[in-house]
């Protein structure tokens, strides 16, 4: 018992002077007006079962589930404090806990997780063939069928929900057509920059996620140099949920880097980034899925590790944190973690993309929580959205504030997740645009239901920023 | 202390969403921005009409329950902290904004308003409401008006106590009762609506608010002055306002809080000067270049190292939102932090600075200082560990002596913060005991049976800076 609560991280949370400056970014303290949904609430809460005030139970235990983890109040606190930490680890403790103790979770979030956690995302394989079944049940129409017969009320309400917003997925077909590598596109003829491409020279280290994230003004700039003679060797990280969901942006990432130079693999032995692990507690799961990473892309011998996914783009670049008491496998991590870029990140600092078409169109943009909380991505995914010919850019009132995705907390939160969501769609409505541009598949999807929702589908669209960029280039 | 029948009688008046009890709800209404105080209540209520407070009042009165008034937690003298238990009484959702009077300029508001979403819908019109404490992104309306909140307009401007003009307010026995309006001028009786300003929830709560407005000024131009010497930079206050310039704001400071804040703001200060002051004055376009080149001028003569004027009205927002944080951002350094609001007169400004750095020497605790050099009201910061026991002994020794030499100026114990419960035991020394008496028999005169935030302000006890109870 004594082990499992001297995982909570006393100075962090004594770092918290619960001055409240949270409060008005935390979208669940938003919906509520209560302390016990507000990050310094929370806080309060660890406090107080750190010390043995308070009884590590149910009701703590769904306190802590009850935060989305956007870490919007990390960008608020004037403390530097390192809330995604902290909520990570009250998670961890909880569910040693309850291991050390034989307790069960409650019941519907007992099956999401196992399924999820224990089978899903720990094995490739089984999330391919989820992916096939899921074609398959789109190809001959079942799933419009038991959407139509009310068969799809076997599943939980809140995926039977969220799955309205699933686009059509890939064929397996498609699938197994994927080429291994992609070769970089010449552009030497036009690009402003020697070949194109080279090996990265940073100028400045990039801040560490949670940490010179914690301040809106570190955003990190970084000049990139032609030393060598060949391309960028890109290794492509695709993500479980992204390559499931959204297959085809994950080839259009790869098809924009070689149009900009680069050389793109994919990793045959990635894993899940682990990010949804460390999130609901699991962090030896974590851990375990970092390591696998770290070996498969060590492998590959990339120059870089690319993603387009917020979420587990904020998690790989944790790595260095899971590992940093692990003495083999600290500095591996660190080289890792040196490597990894959101795709828009890069792709600013790449030659710019040459657009062969414009776009007529308003467009607006959602910020991830993790790229714009977690790795302080804000300003590129904007830039490169305006560079695009014939856009009339339009920000987003409260763009940063989380739109209530977060990983499965629109599974296991589902009523809080849609009030959110429907505050979101209110500013979204306001700004009127044609498309609303997210860059992570969690967001997409709940953009996508909250177009649904609000019956905003002919007006509307949502889409993720690699296939924007892709509709304009050739 | 309050039974389960009691707790049914609060659902049937608010309801049973907002009334709330678990561990964790009692838990987290246990703290405000007070460091190292804590203590629980046995219930929160939230209500949402007047009748409702009225309601809730006069059950506890009729049973003794202690109701502690409560907005956004904000405060720093444990004011909200339930010490003896009871209700409390969270405000948070009567926060409707009811009217912007453009004829009259005022506004009528719900305690729960936050002020700067206040600020906003009154700015938008073309109006302005000057009271803009550190906290005013969460803080409420209700909350400033209880507390009479300052900020750092305060020197040309005036605190909260200005600006208010008419409550509704509840007593302890559930009547409703109303003063002041939208008359500027209104002398028909004892003023309780300057009593119950500051009045920390003991007296009344109040569950309706009439706020003076002012045109919202032309434009504004901010300054950052950089010194050498803390006294440079007190002189450098002094003699703006004796050229009878005063600047909406004049914020004081010190080197440390300084690489704080920049650490925090990136806004690239200097990190080898000993203070800066940040000068915002507002006005007519014409006026406020014309102080600005004076404030400038008078800088430079009294050895200020160097002058900036901010070129955008971003720039300025962003050094004035750095200074917002400055607390928050004092507290990277250790775990605890400790603000206070000694208070003197302008003029005895570099006297109070300089004892303060002797006093922490002494006690050997940190302390940092910033604050509101224009209106003499500073923030000696202590930053410490609260689980080391010795150094807090020091801190409580550091800031009594730094409230004796603030009283001995011709100052005051707190300047907007409040006395709480923290500050109690030095009130006898800044309004006697004559005062207290009073005081306390004004209380006895609103609250008959002391249920209204009881061991704070006036309360015949006090308790040292430590967590007082537990479930």
């Amino acid at each position: 018992m004594n082990n499992v609560m001297a995982k909570f991280d006393m100075d962090e949370l004594l770092n918290c002077m619960h001055c409240g400056f949270c409060l008005p970014t935390c979208p669940t303290y938003q919906q509520t007006g209560l302390e016990t949904f507000s990050p310094r609430g929370r806080i309060g809460l660890m406090k107080g079962v750190a010390q043995g005030k308070l009884p590590l139970d149910e009701t703590f235990e769904k306190n802590m589930y009850a935060c989305l983890g956007c870490r919007a109040c990390e960008t608020a606190c004037p403390a530097g404090v390192r809330y995604g930490r902290l909520i990570e680890t009250a998670r961890e403790v909880i569910e040693d806990y309850k291991r050390a103790t034989g307790q069960r979770s409650a019941v519907r979030r007992s099956v999401v997780r196992k399924v999820m956690f224990k089978q899903v995302f720990m094995r490739p394989k089984m999330l391919k063939a989820i992916g096939t079944v899921l074609w398959a049940l789109q190809a001959i129409g079942l799933q419009r069928f038991a959407d139509k017969t009310g068969l799809i009320r076997i599943l939980p309400r809140s995926m039977a929900e969220m799955q309205e917003a699933v686009d059509k997925v890939a064929s397996p077909r498609a699938r197994q057509a994927r080429q291994k590598s992609i070769a970089p596109v010449s552009v030497a003829a036009d690009a402003a920059v020697g070949n194109g491409a080279g090996s990265v020279v940073e100028s400045e280290t990039r801040p560490v996620a949670g940490l010179g994230a914690a301040s809106p003004a570190a955003e990190p700039r970084r000049t990139y140099e032609t030393v060598w003679s060949r391309p960028l060797r890109i290794g492509m990280f695709t993500g479980c949920i992204m390559d499931l969901m959204f297959y085809e942006t994950n080839q259009s990432t790869a098809r924009l880097l070689a149009k900009a130079g680069c050389e793109v693999v994919f990793i045959e032995q990635e894993a899940c980034c682990g990010a949804l692990h460390a999130h609901s507690g699991e962090k030896s799961d974590a851990v375990s899925l970092a390591k696998r990473n770290i070996e498969a892309f060590e492998r590959a011998n990339v120059d870089l590790v690319v993603n387009n996914a917020g979420g587990c783009g904020a998690a790989l670049k944790e790595y260095d944190d899971w590992l940093k008491d692990d003495a083999e496998w600290a500095y591996r991590a660190k080289r890792f973690v040196e490597k990894v870029r959101d795709i828009s990140e890069l792709l600013v600092d790449l030659p710019p993309l040459k657009f062969t078409k414009s776009l007529n169109a308003r467009v607006t943009y959602q910020d991830s929580c993790h790229l714009a909380h977690g790795q302080g991505v804000r300003r590129q995914p904007r830039a490169l959205i305006r560079s695009i010919p014939g856009v009339e850019y339009v920000e987003l009132p409260f763009a940063d504030s989380c739109c209530g995705s977060a990983g499965i907390y629109n599974i296991t939160n589902f009523d809080m997740s849609m009030q959110i969501l429907d505050d979101k769609m209110k500013h979204v409505k306001e700004t009127k645009p044609d498309i609303v541009v997210t860059a992570n598949p969690g967001c997409l999807l709940q953009m996508k239901k909250g177009i649904l929702r609000a019956g905003l589908e002919d007006q509307i669209e949502a889409v993720h920023i690699v296939d924007l960029l892709n509709r304009v280039v050739d | 202390m309050i039974d389960a029948r009691l707790v049914e009688r609060l659902v049937d008046i608010v309801g049973p969403k907002w009334v709330l009890r678990d561990s964790n709800e009692l838990h987290v209404y246990s703290f405000d921005a007070t460091p190292i105080v804590q203590a629980f209540p046995d219930v929160v209520v939230m209500p949402g009409s007047t009748a409702e407070v009225a309601e809730v009042l006069k059950l506890a009165n009729d049973h003794g329950i202690p109701v502690i008034p409560r907005g956004s937690g904000t405060n720093l003298a444990g004011g909200t902290i339930p010490v003896q238990g009871g209700i409390v009484l969270n405000m948070t959702r009567m926060n409707q904004i009811y009217e912007v009077d453009e004829k009259n300029l005022t506004a009528t508001v719900g305690p729960g308003v936050v002020t700067g979403e206040f600020h906003k819908t009154v700015e938008a019109k073309g109006l302005f409401y000057p009271p803009d404490p550190g906290s005013m992104r969460i803080s409420t309306i209700g909350g400033n008006v209880a507390q009479c909140a300052g900020g750092m307009r305060g020197l040309k401007y005036g605190v909260t106590k200005d600006y208010v003009i008419g409550l509704e307010y509840v007593l302890p026995n559930g009547q409703i009762l109303r003063c002041g309006g939208k008359n500027y001028k209104d002398v028909a009786g004892y003023d309780l609506t300057r009593l119950l300003v500051g009045s920390e929830g003991t007296l009344a709560v109040i569950t309706e608010l009439t706020l003076k407005l002012l045109p919202l000024p032309e434009t504004k131009r901010t300054l950052s002055v950089f010194c050498t010497s803390l006294v440079d930079a007190a002189r450098i206050v002094e003699r703006t306002i004796s050229a009878r310039i005063i600047p909406a704001t004049m914020e004081f400071l010190d080197q440390a809080t300084m690489r704080v804040v920049d650490d925090f703001s990136h806004l690239g200060l200097p990190r080898d000067v000993a203070a800066m002051l940040l000068i915002e004055q507002d006005g007519p376009e014409e006026q406020v270049v014309r102080d600005v080149e004076r404030i400038v001028q008078i800088a430079r003569s009294e050895g200020a190292v160097d002058v900036q004027m901010a070129k955008t009205p971003e720039e300025s927002a962003k050094l004035m939102t750095a200074r917002r944080a400055a607390l928050a951002a004092l507290s990277r350094l250790r775990p605890t932090t400790i603000l206070e609001d000694a208070t003197v007169p302008r003029s005895r400004l570099a006297e109070m600075v300089e004892a303060i750095i002797r006093i922490s020497e002494k006690y050997q605790v940190q302390i940092c200082t910033f604050g509101h050099a224009g209106d003499g009201n500073l923030h000696p910061t202590c930053m410490t560990d609260e689980r080391d026991e010795a150094e807090i002994a020091r801190v409580e020794q550091a800031f009594e002596e730094i409230f004796a030499t603030a009283l001995s100026l011709g100052g005051t114990i707190t300047g907007e913060h409040g006395v709480g419960m923290t500050k109690m035991k030095y009130l006898s020394q800044r309004v006697g005991e004559g005062g207290i008496e009073l005081m306390q028999a004004i209380k006895a005169a609103f609250d008959p049976n002391g249920i209204l935030n009881p061991g704070k302000v006036v309360a015949k006890a006090f308790r040292p800076r430590m967590v007082v109870r537990q479930p």
